[in-house]
């Protein structure tokens, strides 16, 4: 178990990369605490697999230092590192039984043959695979096969970290929840640092305390589930979380008061973008509702309304934007003449995609001009 | 594994292949059985003489000794090829433009005419002009391989080594190729050996495909005739006379009919049996 | 250890190449050197044995009777084995597998017992000394091989593929050409290279079932290799020429020859 730093770190697959897009991973500077669990969220092609390929040493990055516990281990190799990995098809070693496939890293590693007994025996209890012990583990179902490639880490006491590359691919859907309940169990009960990588959003937020979320080789923004869902920090993060995405709306920033299609919102604090840069107001379609009889809003017009199981979404369209609203359970919809209202506080200002901050002091502090 | 449906009228897409093999199968084979059961003095006049052909050719020496160098050639031969074979495909890069280099490098020996592979190397082994044979004389061995019959069998050894082993390389290299990055990533971070990541990951993996190598290659020297022929023509003496070699010699050189169909039935019954082993034990590997 | 690895391959290689060098040394050199000693290159570079070979329709009609055959037997293998390799990899039938070990077992018999009999048989059927005798003789094993590897390829393409297209209204025909075959092709290819290599790398049917009209070129080379040895220069050229058409194939399926080689099964 260990603290791991990562020290300015970059990596160009190119040898000799010129330009920021020749990086497959931008540079990123981080902590990630001892015990942790963490996720690494994007699409595929975003970096996340190279960054846990720099973190388990089978990639050397082009710049930057990696730390574990404050020691330098860029150079090091991956039993030097002393770290897990269970990669996204199960890999077991066909010839072996369950158990030897268990017992194979520590017999690698000269652990002494009662200890490993006693540690694979435990495994195999921890697992649900005690009844299948001396079965050959070619004949296993893909989650059983999974399950070894993470007791082959598991048995490991002191590994400094386990790696997860999206485990979860090759996994029946059912078998998929019972597989993560399990490995929050281990990770409570062992307390090892474990990083998930994974393009599922809900993988991502019912494992990971901090999430990491990667887009274009960058880290566009590191919490956790609640901050991303409520204060996302880049556009992509708005869009990619949340079930529908965040709503992104070109507009203009004057002070406290945003233009969107030719409507005036007003938020609850004073906003300073840089000037020439790309405006985009983002509200969460579950902080935009309905407004009630008389209320004011912005008239929209429905374009559909989709049953989701709890409530509703409906799609409307503002001139010529569109967004997503959620309509709780319950609540019924007029016939005509549909405004919408925004939470104030729950909306976001981006600016080139990155969500910008109010001006100081000014958030629920009105000025007067 | 594709789930296969009943369905007797695929028997009909079968029909032609079905022809082309009896006819060129089983037509020839019951001839060869007609002459081994007969005898004749003049042409078209013939004795059914039983199995006395049969008799003669288990009874006789010169049938043991073309029996006993032909499993002595295919022991020897599978022993080196095999492992050699392996021994290059794991030492073969997996990726980079140097791939294709050197696999068509290496099949080259295979798409030589036999009779051209035998031409070469009796160049190629030439004593007073061949590389090998002037290299050998050169470094102080007393080598020719036209009149000593061990030279001989060591010519014809390599010489089989040098036209067969890239095919067990290619086969092996075709099994390791089909193994992903992660296995050996996975293996790099248990802390497997070199030994162990062979053992463990490389040998199941190949496996199948060793087992396909196994068998042309049995199946292939078994059948040895025109390489040895061309290099030595069976000789010095009868020492490098194999069985298909002895054969052809009792057929057209000496025009020896009973002898030699009877001598066809029990090399074909022999091929045969040690096909049906490999396959059976195929199948079953290809079905676990 | 890399430097081990790399140093095995490089041997091995070169073991290859060297009869290979020696085969083109020979046929560069002129008859007075080849007879004169050993030497490592040419001294007198020529081309005469080529010449004579171009210009001697013994020799260069060997080589056009050795493609003819090749590629008809080539052709016929395929074209018959492609249907039964379908019936193999998609139905049960009635003595199925009893079936495809007696085809795989005609790979596996030998040439040798078949000589005699073939050349009666082809006698008979009045096509001895015709190309189409040899390439009907090479069927023999290479009908079995190419359902072999057929048959591997093709079960490596899923059922629903033949379903939809039953379904979207193809008749069997159809569907075979339009849309299984062009899903097979790295398979065609592959089976079509081996049928071409097993075929032209004969001798012994190829020399027996042949006389004067049809005679291939490996057993024109036999008759030279059995004269004296001042047509070695001869033999090495017709020899070097038979390596082109093996290195002119090869090119063409190099990224699919491995798994073709493990005959569809990896």
């Amino acid at each position: 178990m260990a603290q791991i730093t990562l020290d300015r770190l970059a990596h160009s697959y190119e040898s000799n990369p010129q330009s920021d897009a020749d990086f497959a991973l931008k540079e990123l500077d981080y902590v990630w605490d001892d015990g942790g669990a963490y996720a690494l969220l994007g699409p595929s092609g975003c970096g996340k697999t190279t960054l846990l390929n720099i973190i388990s040493g089978l990639l050397t990055p082009s710049r930057g230092h990696i730390r574990f516990d404050g020691n330098d281990i860029t150079a090091r190799t991956p039993e030097e590192r002393n770290i897990a990995q269970v990669f996204q098809f199960p890999v077991i070693y066909d010839t072996m039984t369950v158990a030897q496939n268990l017992e194979f890293p520590l017999v690698n590693r000269g652990v002494d043959v009662g200890e490993i007994k006693k540690r694979v025996d435990e495994m195999l209890e921890t697992l649900d695979l005690a009844g299948k012990a001396n079965q050959r583990a070619q004949g296993l179902t893909a989650d059983e096969k999974q399950k070894i490639s993470l007791g082959r880490g598991l048995v490991r006491y002191d590994v400094n970290a386990i790696l997860f590359d999206e485990p979860l691919t090759v996994i029946d859907p059912h078998m998929k929840w019972q597989l993560r309940t399990k490995l929050k169990e281990l990770h409570d009960r062992f307390e090892h640092t474990m990083i998930y990588v994974t393009h599922d959003q809900t993988e991502a937020l019912t494992f990971a305390d901090k999430v990491v979320v990667m887009y274009e080789g960058e880290v566009v923004q590191i919490g956790t589930p609640e901050e991303l869902f409520e204060r996302p920090d880049h556009t992509f993060v708005g869009y990619f979380i949340g079930s529908p995405g965040m709503n992104i709306l070109p507009c203009d920033v004057a002070g406290d008061s945003v233009r969107v299609a030719g409507h005036t919102i007003k938020l609850d604090a004073e906003y300073l973008p840089p000037r020439g840069a790309r405006l985009e107001l983002g509200v969460r379609p579950e902080f935009i509702r309905f407004a009630e009889n008389h209320e004011s809003g912005i008239p929209v017009s429905i374009e559909s309304v989709n049953n989701v199981g709890r409530h509703r979404i409906a799609k409307v369209r503002l001139s010529d934007l569109s967004m997503n609203i959620i309509v709780p359970e319950g609540q019924a919809l007029a016939a005509t003449d549909h405004r919408v209202v925004f939470d104030a506080q729950r909306c976001g200002v981006y600016a080139d995609d990155h969500r910008i901050n109010p001006t100081e002091d000014s958030r629920g502090f009105r000025h007067d001009y | 594994m594709i789930t296969k449906t009943v369905n007797q009228k695929a028997w009909f897409l079968v029909l032609p292949v079905l022809f082309i093999v009896a006819l060129n199968a089983i037509i020839p084979l019951m001839t060869v059985v007609n002459y081994s059961v007969q005898d004749t003095f003049s042409p078209g006049v013939f004795f059914f003489e039983g199995t006395k052909w049969y008799r003669e050719v288990l009874s006789s020496p010169r049938f043991h000794g073309a029996l006993g160098r032909q499993f002595m050639f295919t022991g020897i031969i599978l022993l080196i090829e095999i492992p050699l074979g392996v021994a290059v495909a794991l030492a073969m890069p997996r990726k980079g433009p140097w791939v294709s280099v050197c696999l068509v490098l290496m099949a080259l020996p295979l798409l030589i005419p036999w009779n051209v592979v035998g031409a070469m190397w009796n160049i190629f082994a030439l004593p007073d002009i061949g590389l090998l044979g002037y290299g050998l004389n050169w470094l102080g061995f007393d080598y020719n391989y036209t009149q000593q019959p061990f030279a001989a069998w060591a010519t014809v050894i390599l010489m089989d080594v040098w036209h067969w082993t890239s095919l067990v390389v290619l086969l092996a290299y075709a099994g390791l190729s089909s193994i992903p990055d992660a296995y050996y990533q996975a293996a790099k971070i248990d802390g497997a050996s070199a030994f162990a990541v062979f053992r463990y990951i490389q040998l199941p993996k190949m496996k199948r495909v060793l087992i396909i190598a196994l068998l042309l290659r049995f199946m292939d020297s078994f059948m040895v005739y025109t390489e040895p022929f061309v290099l030595t023509g069976g000789g010095p003496g009868n020492s490098t006379t194999f069985l298909s070699i002895d054969l052809v010699k009792a057929a057209i050189g000496e025009f020896n009919l009973g002898i030699a169909a009877a001598m066809s039935i029990l090399y074909f019954l022999m091929t045969l049996l040690v096909c049906w082993v490999f396959y059976t034990v195929m199948m079953r590997g290809e079905e676990s | 250890m890399r430097g081990v690895k790399i140093l095995l391959v490089f041997i091995y290689i070169l073991f290859l190449m060297l009869p290979i060098y020696w085969l083109l040394n020979m046929s560069f050199k002129t008859t007075n050197e080849i007879l004169g000693g050993f030497s490592w290159y040419p001294q007198e570079f020529t081309l005469a044995s080529y010449k004579t070979i171009f210009t001697d329709s013994t020799w260069y009609s060997g080589y056009i009777n050795s493609l003819s055959y090749v590629l008809m037997n080539t052709v016929i293998s395929v074209s018959l084995a492609l249907p039964a390799a379908y019936a193999f990899s998609r139905y049960r039938f009635l003595g199925d597998k009893h079936l495809f070990f007696w085809l795989l077992s005609n790979r596996m018999a030998p040439p040798a017992v078949f000589v005699l009999p073939f050349v009666e048989l082809y006698s008979a059927m009045q096509l001895f000394d015709t190309p189409l005798a040899v390439a009907l003789a090479h069927c023999l094993f290479n009908v079995p091989l190419a359902v072999w590897i057929l048959e591997g390829f093709m079960s490596g393409v899923p059922r629903e593929v033949d379903e939809t297209a039953y379904i979207d209204g193809y008749s069997f025909p159809h569907f075979f050409v339009k849309i299984f075959m062009p899903l097979i092709a790295a398979g065609i290819g592959v089976t079509a290279f081996f049928c071409f290599m097993f075929s032209w790398v004969e001798m012994l049917l190829a020399k027996n079932l042949t006389s004067v009209a049809a005679k291939p070129i490996v057993a024109v080379m036999t008759r030279t290799a059995s004269t004296a040895g001042y047509e070695l220069g001869l033999l090495a050229a017709a020899g070097a020429l038979t390596l082109i058409p093996g290195v002119i194939v090869i090119w063409f399926v190099r990224k699919h020859i491995a798994k073709g080689f493990a005959l569809g099964r990896v």
